[in-house]
């Protein structure tokens, strides 16, 4: 209809664009750096030295500079040869088939990950350990954001209530992590239940925006709420879980509980423990990746996709679309739920700081790089987020910039991820 | 089954439909007529409920309907297609089918997981339906295809059919014979006489296609410019002196 077609793209409005693109660089850059707070009581305004100006005045030219060639770069960059991932495609299987196949490989994948951790190091599968939780913390997510299509940016909301649901129960009434673990769940999943209920008539943005907001008022209650959460200080000396009256410590710190070299007649060894919540781990894991394998099939995982297709056309065919979202919003949230719980047994020790935004951005990049929807695919991404920071923590003040460059090289060379889902799709046989 | 009376549907300042009244009765084909931007799909869309109606009222099999929520109006037996064909392109033919019938399976999530016997009957069933109805609209042999790729007179039907698995009372048809060729015209005129005939629901129609409208129609509403026109049968509506002023003053 009206409007100008957008690649309608003139050398005045190149000018234009790339006169605001300066200037606001220029006044954040200023507001910023360009002035300095000084004194305590009565501050004063001082100017920052002259090499701070040189380096606005740079950082403004080049951005200038930069938006008036930008086609240019666009183009040159056009000739690098990016590389191309091998593109495995299943598509020409039948559905069965490719059941089938999914079978053999996971099969494999559980062996060598039963079998891996006796051969490495204790940090090694400590760190794994580690990943995993994130395996399950983006499996979670992506039923929000991947098959449900809701935009949530506080996920770690539901991870911390479902830590410190284990951690004050256990505090407050002495449960056991087995106990814990299904409250979490079923905890996390009720905050997902409440805060969805008001929140997703909202669409898009202002969902992302909302949930933002839920993710943060969590962490400050947490913080603040001092008699009952220890606020900044955080809770310690949470136990870890036992194998039925077994436990991984020196000695058994619950009655009627022996220690499992004792059991065994082994020699205590730390090791044992680390490979058990390594295992205990992967069980979590697979039982996620079982839930949501069948929830892509039912008959709520078909409402789900129908309504990111056509929302509409589902309110038409008499589909209730908000308790249809609350049910994704809700079971990602208990999935939380059950890695937090996890998490705070794993970490003896928790505080309102391993819940900040930062964690709901890596969750979400998880969900991204992986490519939305597809379960192998958020496996390596979580591998790829929580690894390489560990392999590269000279550069640790610059993850958040080579996050970020990440995800605009992304966007650029794979926005649909790194393995892009294919959803099972219900066939018809014998046709 | 239906009956509209006084329907009023203010945007702004535009009063897009005022004062439309019809009734359908039991088995009966009731077409609604006029020019483009007459009001027509917005009668629809408040009596589906996407709209809520600024004025009059609409009962459904006695009980008032006239606000309620559309997905509950759908439940209630009053199923729509859309002038721009809606479907859900990504998924299978049979998907389609089986989403429209999302009250009728199991939909208990632990249900769902460990295939309780009840769930996999209720999907058996859900699934055998969607067969039923691809045979009646001739598109079993397509039912793996991704929807977006059918050829357009396909969507339409499949449209229909996802409407018919619901088990509707009332069919509400948007322009169906919109973009079809002379061929597929006459098959879904006999489609929508045998759904009449042989599943007992009441269709209402919205069509621009004379020979259609006037072959099949109980009831015809003439609506031009938001205003009804008309109200009769084919033959009072044929020979209506304002009606025929409309449409060959507009022509
Ligand atoms: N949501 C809306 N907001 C404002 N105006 C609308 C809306 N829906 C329909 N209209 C107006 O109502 C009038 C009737 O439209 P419509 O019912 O689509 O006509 P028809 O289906 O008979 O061609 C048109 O003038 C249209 O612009
Ligand atoms: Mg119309």
């Amino acid at each position: 209809m009206s409007g100008l077609p957008s690649n309608a793209y003139t050398p005045d409005s190149k000018l234009t664009s790339a006169l605001i693109a300066s200037g606001v660089t220029f006044a954040l850059a200023f507001a910023i750096m360009g002035m300095k707070l000084q004194g305590g009581l009565s501050p004063t305004l001082e100017a920052a030295s002259t090499q701070t100006y040189v380096l606005i005045f740079t950082a403004t030219a080049l951005v200038f500079l930069f938006q008036m060639t930008r086609e240019k770069i666009s183009a040159f960059f056009s000739f690098i040869p990016w590389p191309r991932l091998p593109r495995y495609s299943t598509a020409h299987l039948s559905q069965s088939k490719r059941d089938q196949r999914e079978k053999v490989v996971t099969l494999l994948f559980v062996i060598a990950a039963l079998i891996w951790p006796f051969i490495v190091s204790r940090g090694t599968v400590d760190l794994a350990t580690l990943v995993l939780i994130y395996v399950m913390l983006g499996l979670g997510l992506n039923i929000v954001v991947g098959l449900a299509g809701l935009l949530d940016l506080g996920y770690v909301a539901f991870y911390a209530v479902g830590a410190y649901s284990y951690a004050l129960l256990n505090q407050y009434f002495g449960l056991s992590f087995w106990v814990c673990l299904p409250i979490a769940g079923l905890l996390a999943a009720s905050f997902g239940f409440i805060l969805g209920f008001p929140v997703l008539r909202l669409r898009g943005d202002y969902l992302a925006i909302v949930t933002l907001g839920f993710g943060e008022i969590i962490r400050i209650l947490l913080n603040n709420w001092t008699q009952l959460t220890g606020g900044p200080n955080g809770i310690g000396g949470i136990p870890k879980p036992a194998l039925f009256n077994l436990e991984f410590g020196r000695r058994a710190k619950e009655a009627g509980n022996q220690p499992f070299h004792e059991f065994f007649g082994i020699d205590y060894d730390t090791g044992y423990k680390v490979i058990f919540l390594y295992i205990l781990a992967i069980l979590l894991v697979l039982a996620t990746l079982f839930v949501i394998r069948r929830l892509t099939r039912m008959p709520i995982g078909r409402a789900w996709e129908a309504l990111r297709e056509d929302e509409i056309a589902c309110r038409s065919l008499g589909l209730n679309r908000t308790i249809i979202k609350l049910s994704a919003f809700t079971l990602g949230a208990s999935f939380a739920g059950f890695a937090g719980a996890f998490f705070s047994a794993r970490q003896g020790f928790i505080s309102p700081e391993s819940f900040s935004f930062i964690e709901s951005a890596i969750i979400l990049a998880i969900v991204v790089l992986g490519g939305m929807g597809s379960q192998l695919g958020i496996i390596l991404a979580a591998v790829a987020m929580t690894v390489l920071p560990e392999l590269a923590r000279e550069f640790a003040e610059y993850r958040m910039l080579m996050f970020g460059l990440m995800m605009v090289l992304m966007m650029i060379w794979r926005p649909q991820g790194l393995l892009p889902m294919k959803r099972p799709q219900m066939e018809l046989e014998n046709v | 089954m239906l009956q509209v009376e006084n329907l009023k549907m203010q945007f702004g300042g535009l009063l897009a439909v005022d004062g439309v009244a019809f009734d359908v009765g039991d088995k009966q084909i009731v077409s609604v007529i006029g020019p483009n931007g007459a009001g027509k799909t917005t009668v629809f869309n408040c009596i589906s409920g996407f709209y809520a109606p600024t004025g009059g009222s609409i009962k459904f099999q006695g009980e008032p309907i006239h606000g309620q929520a559309d997905y509950r109006i759908s439940r209630l037996g009053m199923v729509r297609t859309f002038q721009h064909v809606r479907l859900f392109n990504s998924m299978t033919v049979v998907e389609n089918l089986l989403v429209a019938q999302h009250r009728h399976v199991n939909t208990n999530f632990f249900a769902g997981l460990f295939k309780t016997p009840d769930y996999r009957r209720r999907e058996k069933e859900a699934m055998e339906r969607a067969v039923y109805w691809l045979k009646k609209v001739n598109l079993l042999e397509h039912a793996n295809r991704e929807a977006g790729n059918l050829a357009y007179g396909q969507q339409r039907r499949l449209e229909i059919a996802r409407c018919m698995v619901t088990e509707p009372k009332l069919l509400m048809l948007d322009e169906p014979a919109a973009g079809l060729n002379p061929k597929e015209t006459k098959e879904l005129d006999e489609l929508i006489l045998s759904l009449k005939e042989d599943y007992n629901i009441s269709v209402l129609l919205i069509e621009h296609d004379m020979s259609l409208v006037m072959g099949i129609s109980n009831s015809i509403v003439v609506i031009n410019q938001g205003r009804p026109l008309a109200l009769g049968t084919p033959d009072e509506i044929r020979n209506n002196a304002a009606v025929i002023k409309a449409y060959l003053g507009e022509a």
